[in-house]
């Protein structure tokens, strides 16, 4: 049982387990013992009227009901305190570990599904080892001691007796079995609600966009409804075994009945030892009872601690090598050799003997169609994914060796889609050099060309962006991302056509800063400009996962071949000459390059 | 561990996240109106319950009868039929159980399964501004765990309430016929009970509100960050964000439960302080009174059995207390979303737009978010004859994309009109505007399902052919048919397997597939390759052509080629006009243009 995996949460708790243990046993014995005083003032006080005892008795039932209350909120205390902190404890160690979990992974998982199992069945094993588990081992305690009672009573009875309870026994065990699938059907459907629900809040303009809203009331309510079904399918199970207890321990009783009447009726009993075995039998009738309730409880935190452990066992397969090399300050020398890379679900390599060698401080433009594998050629330089065949290197070094924060500290990523988190924007720009300062966050704003909008907000700087902020338009976005990667001064930068949102103004407002920035550093571009490609010290021209060209700008216009077409397709479309003659005087200004207009 | 104030971000504690307006009886009310419908479910499991409650109630009278006229007086006929009897009532219990069990799981999750849909269906109705208030985390609490929590308290609760009412009600009778006097005695402690439950209900209420807030937070953290998990790599920050969800958000989780827990331990024992206060003052006043002789002993006798089962249904029922107050305080939540207004809605008279020619007219149009009073738009006077291309030029920010926002009414104008063909949007139902509208985002967004699927997005009963017929328009048919299963390929969470150019193909295939009279393009041409952008740009000159479009783009060919060009600055219009128009003034488009929106 997956439940028993996770003991090791349950390790530092287990004092307080005990202590859980204690007072539940406190409680029972009080409530053992609460009857008998008030038999003795009945037979002793009342019935003789011995006002002593009377007054004796109601102050002894005054301390021992204090006792209790004192007892029943102490062991609320208790368990909730014990669940608490082992959801707390749990929630922390998969949050952590899905924090680490690669690229790969995330690619395949979806977010709600993620969630639930941090939020829905983490509550389901903290709640049952917080409230329940002592109670089992209450409860077993409880059923034996019965047992061992009808067994001192009258053996032969017992053994009749008891005929109802192995398949009660063996009904127990099964349900638990059953249960648990049923309870994982469940905890995976809620999940899939989950995802449902995140999946549409995120693209709800596309929804409106289009108005399928019902199309996505009705897929909503599919799922909807598949929970319903998991739900009322673990609470028919239920159904049948809750009742079947019941009768089993009825069952018990009617034996006694039947056989106890019949041997007091041959003279082998009296009645009153009938009467009195027949007492003892019903005290299997409660635990028996809870029994199924319990059992019940662990199925679901069975099935919940299921779902957590599926997420602690995968692997992160992207993770820093014992002995990992710590880089110092990295020249930014990169190389790919005999690189193939193929993603897990894909039935061709994304990339395909790819060999490139940069020298520290270059500028490498890749360039190629939509899907021609230059996002995944710059992924596998911090390590997002593995090469599936040869080695990238930086330094020399193959980078699955290097300590993976000490490689990716050193690497600057401005992504296509430039995500940020609902924090000020001070906090976002540091979001990679928390500990940065208040004049270098400025600086790096100012180098992204992001200060003056920055300061135009409401607040500044302490602006809160993100999901719930100010909504910042694609290029604002892209800006601040821009700084956030700045701020790494990082030896390698990797711009991922982090350009294409901004408009034209700012665009050459943040080249010109990038070009001073990409100065000292080695630069992977990737872009569909050609103003921007043509500055390259290397220019990689890309085609369904090969490298089909190399070369500068002039040397592949010579060359002929892919980047030639992709140039003269530029030029058509930018069909004025006038606007040729703006980009050229630019370019000249620039950096002198040949006129090609 | 030491006890820190964790100060969680205003809105985890925001006032409508725990308002003060005690809604109890308005909250209870409300959600029984969910459950109203199955009220005839409900009685034949409260029927069920008793008849399950009379066939136990009956084992023990059976002992009794096979005891006194079986074994006693020795006739093995009477025991045979007794135990025959009870066999037969055993039986009729396991089916009473069974039956009230499976109706009110039945009723019970379709409580919840009708909560869910009328949430779901609400939030489809919300408009934009509602989701750039509220992040998605905080959307998938209430309508998944705070659901949650009213469930089990439906399904065992209710009618556990009931039993545990009649029950007392019968208890208080006998008590009463016992003897009035220590029945009185007995009762004091129900205004003590009372006055306890007031005090703890304010409090449990807010202990419970904050926990609720609480689990919105981790939600939040959790979604925001699952969500940018490649960010979070690709900066290192794994240490970091770990170290604040435990020390603050997740902590901060740990204490809301611990205080409540606090709370709940608190008043679960008064009814043993007060059960034992009652035993100990009857058995006082009533041992003076049977000195007395004023009582007989038996009746005492009686009493004192009485006074503990009078008891259990209230332990009972202040245990159930507890729970209600923890569904209580998720329930006040889903409410709380249902109630949230839906700002742009249809109006009441709203007709269906008929098939439209495509004229769009901005008369005097000012707009500013409701959140902020900034002015976003103001004065914006703008024709568009019906299949003319309007291309917006300004800067980031200028209000660009907010025009559009209101040309697809997902934000109503604060003033002025916008009109398609003469006809007021306000004045037409949503659905019947955007079934002849199509927009292609700046981030395209793909869905969970297949390419196919996501294509279909745009028109649901296209065939195969015309999804196929519209991916190779866009020039997205030659990568589809490289993935590993054609159109049937998964597109995960994002689609994040894709890259940004193939999933803008592909929103193009769907904005294609629509075939809309409007199209909106935002932004969305610029981060496709020079190849790609050339064989969109000649599916888009046949899309385009015949439809009124209005297109945000830096594209020069997409600018020069436009109808009218349309210059945005600090939401005004400053300039419009055609390409030639707009240079020969010599104004911001000129300047515009000689910065260069080109290459």
């Amino acid at each position: 049982m997956s439940l028993f995996r996770l003991k090791f949460i349950l390790k530092p708790y287990l004092p307080h387990l005990a202590l859980s243990m204690l007072n539940l046993l406190g409680l029972t014995a009080l409530s053992l013992y609460v009857p008998r005083v008030i038999r003795q003032v009945i037979d002793d006080g009342i019935i003789p009227v011995n006002i002593d005892v009377i007054i004796r008795s109601a102050l002894i039932l005054l301390g021992l009901g204090l006792l209790t209350a004192a007892l029943v909120g102490a062991q609320r205390f208790i368990s909730e305190w014990i669940g608490g902190h082992i959801g707390y404890d749990i929630r922390n160690k998969l949050y952590d570990h899905i924090q680490h979990l690669s690229f790969s992974y995330h690619d395949h998982t979806k977010t709600g599904q993620l969630i639930s199992r941090c939020i829905e069945d983490t509550r389901a094993v903290q709640n049952f080892i917080g409230g329940s588990v002592v109670e089992i081992i209450q409860l077993v305690f409880l059923l034996i001691g019965a047992l061992a009672i009808m067994f001192s009573a009258n053996w032969q009875l017992t053994l009749i007796a008891i005929l109802p309870i192995i398949p009660m026994i063996f009904m127990t065990f099964d349900f638990g079995k059953r249960i648990t699938a049923l309870f994982f059907h469940v905890d995976h459907m809620l999940g899939e609600l989950s995802a449902r629900l995140q999946e549409n809040v995120s693209g709800v303009q596309v929804v409106r966009a289009f108005a399928r809203e019902n199309h996505e009331i009705e897929r909503f309510d599919e799922t909807n409804r598949g929970y319903f079904q998991a739900r009322i399918k673990v609470i028919g199970t239920w159904a049948k075994v809750m009742p079947t207890t019941d009768f089993l321990v009825t069952m018990c009783t009617i034996l006694i009945l039947w056989f106890g009447g019949n041997m007091v009726l041959t003279g082998e009993l009296s009645v009153g030892e009938l009467v009195a075995f027949n007492a003892y039998v019903l005290m299997l009738a409660t635990p028996a009872q809870q029994l199924t309730w319990l059992v019940n409880a662990a199925g679901e935190a069975s099935a919940g601690a299921k779902r957590v452990l599926e997420v602690l066992d995968t692997q992160p397969e992207i993770e820093s090598p014992p002995g990992a090399v710590n880089p110092s300050t990295l020249r930014g020398e990169v190389e790919f050799r005999d690189v193939v890379l193929k993603y897990l679900d894909e039935k061709k390599d994304s990339l395909t003997n790819i060999n490139l060698r940069v020298k520290p401080n270059q500028l490498i433009a890749l360039i190629g169609t939509t899907g021609s594998g230059k996002s995944s050629l710059v992924n596998l330089i911090p390590r997002f994914y593995d090469v599936s065949e040869g080695a990238v290197l930086v330094d020399g070094v193959d980078v699955r060796e290097y300590d993976l924060v000490g490689l990716r500290s050193q690497i600057g990523l401005v992504l296509q889609t430039s995500l940020l988190f609902s924090d000020s924007i001070r906090e976002n720009i540091a979001y990679g050099r928390p500990d940065a300062s208040e004049e270098e966050i400025i600086a790096a704003a100012r180098a992204a060309q992001a200060d003056e909008f920055i300061r135009s907000l409401p607040e500044g700087y302490d602006t809160v962006v993100g999901e719930r902020g100010v909504t910042l338009s694609g290029g604002q976005r892209q800006r601040v991302a821009i700084a956030r990667a700045l701020l790494m001064d990082p030896r390698i930068l990797v711009l991922d056509d982090s350009l294409s949102s901004v408009d034209t103004q700012t665009e050459q407002l943040i080249q010109q800063a990038l070009d001073k920035l990409m100065e000292g550093r080695t630069t992977f571009v990737i872009a569909h400009r050609l103003s921007t490609v043509r500055r390259a010290d290397l220019i990689v021209v890309m085609d369904r996962g090969r490298i089909v060209q190399t070369g500068t700008h002039e040397g592949l216009l010579a060359e002929g071949g892919l980047y030639k077409e992709i140039h003269d397709l530029q030029l058509i479309e930018n069909k004025f000459a006038e606007d040729e003659e703006i980009v050229e005087k630019e370019k000249l200004e620039v950096r002198r390059t040949k006129d090609f207009g | 561990m030491t006890q820190i104030t964790i100060t969680p971000p205003a809105y985890v504690t925001q006032s409508e996240e725990l308002y003060d307006k005690a809604l109890d009886p308005q909250v209870a009310r409300r959600l029984i109106g969910f459950i109203a419908p199955y009220k005839w479910q409900m009685i034949l499991s409260a029927l069920l319950m008793l008849a399950a409650t009379v066939s136990s109630v009956i084992g023990p009278y059976l002992v009794k009868v096979a005891i006194d006229d079986g074994i006693l007086a020795k006739n093995p006929l009477v025991l045979r039929n007794v135990v025959l009897v009870y066999l037969g009532a055993a039986i009729l219990r396991w089916a009473f159980i069974y039956w009230r069990v499976n109706i009110m799981a039945w009723v019970g999750q379709s409580f919840i399964y009708d909560l869910r849909k009328k949430l779901f269906a609400h939030l489809q109705k919300l408009s934009l501004g509602f989701y750039s208030r509220y992040s998605v985390g905080r959307v998938i609490t209430r309508v998944i765990n705070d659901v949650e929590t009213l469930r089990e308290f439906v399904i065992w609760a209710v009618l556990a309430i009931a039993r545990d009412l009649f029950a007392l009600v019968g208890i208080v009778i006998a008590m009463l016929a016992l003897d009035i006097k220590l029945s009185l005695i007995t009762f004091i402690t129900i205004p003590l009970m009372v006055l306890a439950t007031r005090m703890y209900r304010a409090r449990a209420r807010f202990a419970y509100r904050r926990v609720r807030a609480a689990i919105s937070w981790v939600n939040s953290v959790l979604a925001e960050n699952i969500n940018g998990i490649r960010v979070v790599q690709a900066f290192s920050r794994q240490a970091r964000n770990y170290s604040n969800f435990s020390d603050f958000t997740n902590r901060y989780h740990l204490q809301t439960v611990i205080s409540a827990a606090k709370v709940a331990a608190a008043f679960l024992p008064v009814v043993d302080v007060l059960g034992a206060l009652a035993t100990a003052a009857v058995i006082y006043f009533g041992g003076a009174a049977v000195l007395g002789e004023s009582i007989s002993p038996g009746v005492l006798v009686a009493f004192v059995l009485y006074i503990d089962r009078y008891f259990d249904p209230i332990r009972d029922l202040s245990r159930r207390y507890d729970t209600l107050q923890s569904a209580m305080a998720g329930g006040e939540r889903v409410l709380n979303l249902m109630d949230t207004p839906v700002e742009v809605r249809d109006a009441e008279d709203a007709q269906t737009l008929p098939p439209i020619k495509g004229d769009v007219r901005f008369e005097n149009v000012s707009f500013n978010y409701s959140d902020d009073p900034t002015p976003v738009l103001r004065d914006i006077d703008l024709f568009a004859p019906a299949g003319s291309t309007v291309a917006l030029v300004g800067e980031t920010g200028a209000g660009k994309t907010t025009l559009v926002k209101l040309l697809s009414r997902f934000y109503d104008p604060v003033e002025g009109a916008v009109l398609v063909d003469g006809i007021d949007l306000r004045k037409v139902t949503q659905d019947s505007l955007r079934e002849q509208m199509g927009i292609v985002l700046q981030d395209p967004f793909l869905f969970n399902g297949t390419v196919r699927d996501n294509i279909k997005f745009g028109r649901l009963d296209a065939s195969d052919e015309e999804v196929e017929a519209a991916a190779r328009a866009v020039g997205a048919h030659e990568f589809i048919t490289n993935l590993k299963s054609g159109y049937d390929s998964p597109v995960e969470e994002g689609g994040v397997l894709l890259s940004v150019g193939q999933r803008q193909l592909i929103s193009f295939a769907r904005a294609l597939l629509a075939d809309p009279r409007i199209l909106v393009l935002d932004e969305a041409t610029s981060s496709v390759d020079t190849q790609t952008e050339q064989i969109i740009q000649r599916a888009l000159a046949t899309l385009l052509k015949g439809r009124t479009s209005f297109v945000i783009a830096h594209r020069l060919s997409t600018i020069t080629n436009a109808d009218k060009i349309v210059v945005i600055h600090d939401g005004q219009i400053v300039e419009q006009g055609t390409h030639d128009e707009l240079l020969k003034k010599q104004g911001m488009y000129y300047d515009l243009y000689q910065t260069g929106f080109q290459e």
